[in-house]
């Protein structure tokens, strides 16, 4: 009994000592080990009596234990030691670069398209698209502007045949016209998309967007207009308060018609949209004309409604400060890179227009 | 349309101010451009600061200034004047101003090898004193704060610039401004007086307007003025036509200039004797020659309306005159012509001859037609009194008698339009103001709508008058509903809007290019499209609608290439066309890339971008958007401008007729072509046209989730397979040996070389296998194992490699 003990003390002690792993091993080894004290010791029941035998037993397990249990802390408390030190060897200079970052981004164009969309979207319109090749009648004829009208030499044409009967659309209202021939009053729709005049300088190119708005029920009046409108331009330049002012004007598929201004003024060099005491053009519109809802089979006795048009590009050049409107069709790497968005940057209603 | 505020108060009566009237025009419709002064060749003198001198280093009398001319400029002159010194505030004329005195126009010289910019000016250079020892000294207390600011007062009247809208024809004469601002509260209209004037004798040259087809001319109203002088015109006229930034000619041409400007009225003066007998107003006829007043000849074509003589054609009616019968400062008697053109005949002749004159302008929008007499009243009278003579009496044909247009307004349909009120009363006296007759009838209005008026043919025109003259600020503004009819995108443009987004975060730049493009560079990518021409493009590059998104992209890469990016990722989405009719477009996703990935980068080695990437952007783009990849199938068929072993295409389906996308590397040759000397351009389209919706809904996919927790197995084959053999068709032979147990193939090697037989090649694979109903025993697996060893042997000719 006293061996047993002794052997205990002897390895408890020894096992407090600064050991690697290899010597605990071999401790283990000497203890339990095919030859090993402990298990030489258990071999040696089996000689003693019986009422010896049980108490040897259960010291002898009891001092197994809790050798065992030494030897494993030791092992761990062992292994965690190697471990912090093989780390003290693993240091990196984390501020090396990443590996290669791609980033795509989305074209301002397309960005102001989606804004527009969600902020349309929220008052119930949704989008409606037409052709970039129109013919004639729906261009113009069928929008009140027929051949002899002096409005056609507003919009320089683009034109595909000589009869001057196919051509590029030179505005998105005929998406009007294509939208109401193909349905049932109530209308309420924007048509954004590719537009085109052959007109090329700082602040014309012979490509630009526009998008096409158009409500009609039974007893949509100016006053829903300047309503819609306001709203639109307060979200889309992410203002509280806005200066509007609806002018009278003239296009031959509204009547009344109305340019808006908006205010703004310049703080160092920079357009502020919303206060100050200049004024910007920023769309027309007007009540859609008797004529143009007759084109169209929808009876002007029964319904009537706004339309108007805005020039997307110039939206964008405005809410994002961009001076030249060519700029956005030159595919400029750096340009792109400057003035695109993060194709995660989706405009929505819940998550706010943009950041 | 310009005209000056005191040309305005001429007709209109008011207590407004400049600005007041102003804001006026711009709240009834008539958009100001602008109200400035007419700029004077004075208003370039600056008030300047000499902010140091310095001797001239070659000539002892003269100097080196440094000028502070404002605005953060600062100018080297080379001065001689003995007070030019520090600090002096003096007058500055740039390079390309006249000095008053000697009328000498400045250039930018060399003096005495010292460039100077401008000149410092004495004071009797400007005239203003015979003071020329030295240069101007201005006043510290009065100027030091006006450097830059014109030093010379401008005193020319301020002029009004409209834009007007082609429905407003009447404004494009002072008077009708005047009577919109009247009727808007701006003041009152003045009547036009009526001096009676002496009309002496008949007017003796016989005048005819023919009956023919659509006769252009409906009104020809003359009279005879004989034994005048023409001259220069009086000093208050070539004001009133100079302050309009126009050039007297003379007091003939100044006059009916002056009541063309003043009343819309346009006129023309003939000299009488050059007329042969008699004028006769017709349709001309194929071939018919005359030369205008502009100088060139015109060929005429059958049916534009002519003003002729017994010798032939005088002038084209309201477009423009000739020379034959012009007047001349020795004319003696003229004939003033007052007429009605109509507006459809006078844009179909000025465009089929392409002029543009003021008087085409103005009779193209609608000119008045009771306006004849009055406009030969007002020529008339102001010509005998300027140049003398006598005139005839008024002779007046005329083809079709003038009725003014009715309508019948009700009132209610006002409120209906605008959503506010106005009272009846208040709409009468407005529609009043602006000349309407108006008569009640019971809850309607009828309205006679004034002669000038010709864009206002129906009630809701009525409306807009009304409205834009009480002012649109009264309309009220009603916030929006937010009901909706139908869902804001539908599902193709839901798609349109998610592939962009996910080509995008692929790492590519959108860009936006021209729907049209270089046909060179066209016919690279056209196949067997159709050329679609433009017939007026804006330049000779840009000639055709694109028949591919390839044509834009590759250009402006080469740019961007130029511009030294040497990793270029771009795409766009947009329309190409097949052919010229309305529809005949497909909207695609055009993406190309070149250069390197990981180029310059510490821990990667870099590597060309290769056909593998961009399939990588297409296949999970497609997946994204919902398609499924497991029923994907490439062909190795691509359009021409794909290098022709390099490209694939990719169908939904194998069953399916239509790609919808491609990929490759571009045709070497056409790369070479575009000048771009970095090797490899690799890019995909997508048409979304072709992407049909076979989606389920995702709510219903989602119910069925079902996954399988018993044991995977992985084993791995090499198969050696002619060299031509399709990696895809080894992977379907193998996946669809049983769908239930083969969860994934996944190729990690391909060799050619050594230990492989020419003409060969290996494909090496692994194959994961699980079931979802128990774990497999190896004798299950064995099963397989062979299964898909013999299946791949005898359907590909393929050999396991041992």
């Amino acid at each position: 009994m006293s061996d047993i003990k002794k052997i205990k003390e002897e390895y408890l002690n020894k096992l407090d000592n600064d050991l690697d792993s290899e010597s605990v091993n071999q401790i283990k080894t000497e203890l339990f080990g095919k030859n090993g004290q402990i298990s030489n010791s258990f071999k040696t029941l089996g000689s003693l009596p019986n009422d010896e035998r049980k108490k040897f037993a259960s010291d002898l397990n009891s001092i197994k234990e809790e050798l065992q249990e030494k030897i494993n802390f030791k092992l761990q408390e062992i292994e965690i030691k190697e471990i912090n030190s093989k780390l003290e060897n693993e240091k990196l200079d984390v501020t090396l670069p990443e590996r290669e970052i791609k980033q795509g981004k989305i074209h301002p164009v397309s960005q102001v398209i989606d804004e527009i969309s969600s902020i349309f979207s929220e008052i119930g319109f949704s989008v409606e698209e037409g052709p970039d090749v129109e013919n004639e009648h729906y261009n113009f004829t069928a929008l009140n502007t027929p051949d002899n009208h002096p409005a056609r030499d507003m919009h320089d044409t683009f034109y595909l045949d000589n009869n001057k009967e196919i051509l590029l659309r030179t505005h998105t209202s005929p998406v009007q016209v294509r939208t109401m021939l193909n349905g049932k009053p109530p209308f309420k729709i924007i048509a954004p998309g590719r537009t085109y005049r052959s007109d090329s300088d700082q602040t014309h190119s012979p490509m630009f967007h526009q998008v096409e708005g158009l409500h009609i029920d039974k007893d949509i009046n100016m006053g829903h207009l300047k309503g819609c409108l306001n709203y639109f331009i307060k979200s889309f330049f992410e203002v509280d308060k806005i200066k509007m002012r609806f002018r009278p004007s003239h296009f031959p598929f509204t009547e009344p018609s109305a340019e808006v201004d908006i205010g703004y003024e310049l703080k160092d060099g920079k357009i502020v949209i919303g206060e100050g005491n200049k004024w910007l053009e920023i769309l027309g519109c007007g009540m859609v004309h008797p004529n143009v809802l007759k084109n169209v089979n929808v009876n002007p006795d029964k319904y009537q409604g706004y339309a108007f048009g805005i020039g997307i590009d110039r939206l964008g050049m405005l809410k994002y400060g961009i001076n030249d409107l060519r700029a956005f069709f030159e595919t400029d790497y750096r340009w792109l890179n400057h003035f695109g968005f993060d194709p995660l940057d989706v405009p929505s209603n819940y998550r706010g227009l943009s950041r | 349309m310009k005209f000056t505020m005191s040309w305005l108060k001429e007709h209109l009566e008011t207590k407004h101010k400049d600005t007041q009237i102003i804001d006026k025009l711009t709240d009834v419709g008539l958009e100001v451009e602008s109200f400035e002064n007419i700029s004077s060749e004075l208003d370039d003198f600056k008030v300047a600061k000499i902010i140091n001198a310095e001797q001239h280093p070659n000539a002892d009398r003269l100097r080196v200034c440094d000028v502070d001319i404002g605005q953060q400029n600062i100018v080297k002159v080379v001065c001689g004047a003995p007070n030019a010194k520090k600090d002096l505030l003096t007058v500055y004329a740039p390079p390309g101003s006249v000095i008053p005195k000697n009328n000498m126009k400045l250039t930018v010289s060399k003096i005495r090898g010292v460039t100077s910019y401008g000149m410092l000016c004495s004071e009797s250079e400007l005239k203003l004193s015979d003071e020329s020892e030295g240069i101007t000294e201005l006043k510290p207390s009065k100027y030091s704060d006006k450097i830059g600011n014109n030093f010379f007062k401008n005193n020319t009247e301020k002029v009004v610039d409209l834009s007007i809208t082609p429905n407003r024809p009447d404004c494009l004469g002072v008077r009708g401004i005047a009577r919109d601002l009247a009727a808007a509260g701006a003041g009152k209209l003045k009547s036009i007086s009526h001096k009676n004037i002496k009309k002496d004798g008949c007017q003796n040259i016989k005048v005819s307007i023919i009956k023919d087809k659509n006769q252009g001319c409906t009104i020809f109203a003359s009279c005879l003025i004989k034994g005048v002088t023409n001259k220069e015109s009086p000093k208050w006229l070539k004001e009133k036509i100079e302050s309009l930034g126009q050039k007297p000619i003379s007091a003939i041409v100044d006059i009916t200039n002056y009541v063309m400007l003043d009343l819309n009225r346009p006129l023309h003066a003939y000299d009488a004797d050059k007329i042969d007998k008699e004028i006769i107003v017709r349709n001309s006829k194929k071939g018919e020659t005359f030369e205008a007043l502009d100088n060139k000849e015109y060929k005429l074509d059958d049916g534009m309306c002519v003003i002729c003589d017994q010798s032939g054609v005088l002038g084209l009616g309201g477009v423009i005159g000739g020379t034959r019968s012009g007047t001349e400062l020795e004319t003696k008697n003229i004939l003033l012509e007052s007429a009605y053109f109509i507006p459809r005949s006078i844009r179909k002749t000025s465009k089929l001859l392409n002029i543009d004159t003021d008087a085409k302008f103005r009779f193209e929008r609608g000119i008045d037609p009771q306006s004849v007499e009055l406009g030969l009243q007002k020529a008339s009278q102001l010509i005998s009194e300027i140049c003398g003579g006598k005139i005839s009496k008024f002779d007046i044909q005329k083809i079709k008698p003038y009725k003014n247009l009715e309508i019948k307004f009700n009132t209610s349909l006002f409120e209906k339009v605008t959503g506010f009120k106005v009272k009846e009363n208040e709409i009468i006296k407005i529609l009043k103001q602006l000349g309407f007759e108006v008569s009640k009838k019971k809850s309607e209005l009828n309205l006679k709508v004034p002669s000038w008026r010709p864009d206002i043919s129906q009630p809701i025109d009525i409306v807009e008058e009304v409205v834009r003259i009480k002012g649109y600020e009264n309309i009220e503004t009603i916030e929006p509903k937010k009901n909706r009819l139908k869902d804001t995108l539908n599902k193709q443009q839901k798609l349109f809007h998610f592939l962009q987004r996910s080509v995008a975060s692929k790492g590519y730049l959108e860009t936006v290019t021209w729907s049209f493009t270089d046909s060179r560079i066209n016919n690279f990518f056209k196949e067997n499209l159709k050329e679609i021409k433009i017939v007026n493009p804006i330049s000779s590059d840009l000639d055709v609608l694109r028949n591919s998104i390839f044509s834009n992209l590759a250009f402006y890469l080469k740019k961007n290439l130029d511009r030294g990016f040497k990793d270029i990722s771009l795409f766009e989405i947009g329309p190409i066309f097949k052919n010229k009719q309305p529809g005949e477009q497909l909207t695609v996703i055009g993406a190309l890339k070149l250069g390197k990935i990981s180029r310059l980068n510490w821990n990667e080695k870099d590597r060309s971008v290769d056909i593998f990437d961009v399939k990588k952007d297409l296949i999970q783009t497609l997946m994204e958007a919902g398609y499924d990849k497991q029923s994907f199938f490439i062909r190795d068929k691509s359009p021409s401008y794909y290098h022709p072993g390099k490209s694939g295409s990719v169908y939904l389906d194998k069953d399916d007729i239509d790609p919808v996308a491609y990929f490759g590397e571009l045709h070497p040759n056409i790369v070479k072509k575009l000048d771009i000397k970095t090797e490899g351009v690799v890019g995909f389209e997508i048409y979304l046209d072709y992407l049909k919706d076979t989606k389920i809904k995702l709510k219903d996919q989602k119910i069925n989730f079902e996954y399988s927790d018993y044991q995977k197995s992985e084993r791995d084959y090499a198969f050696v397979v002619d060299k031509n053999y399709k990696a895809q068709d080894l992977i379907e032979i193998i996946s669809s040996i049983d769908k239930n147990l083969i969860r994934s193939i996944k190729i990690f090697d391909i060799y050619e070389g050594e230990n492989i037989p020419d003409g060969k090649k290996s494909i090496a694979l692994n194959v994961t296998i699980q079931s979802s109903e128990k774990t497999l025993e190896e004798n299950d697996l064995e099963k397989i194992n062979k299964l898909i060893i013999s299946t791949v042997e005898s359907k590909s000719g393929a050999k396991i490699r041992s």
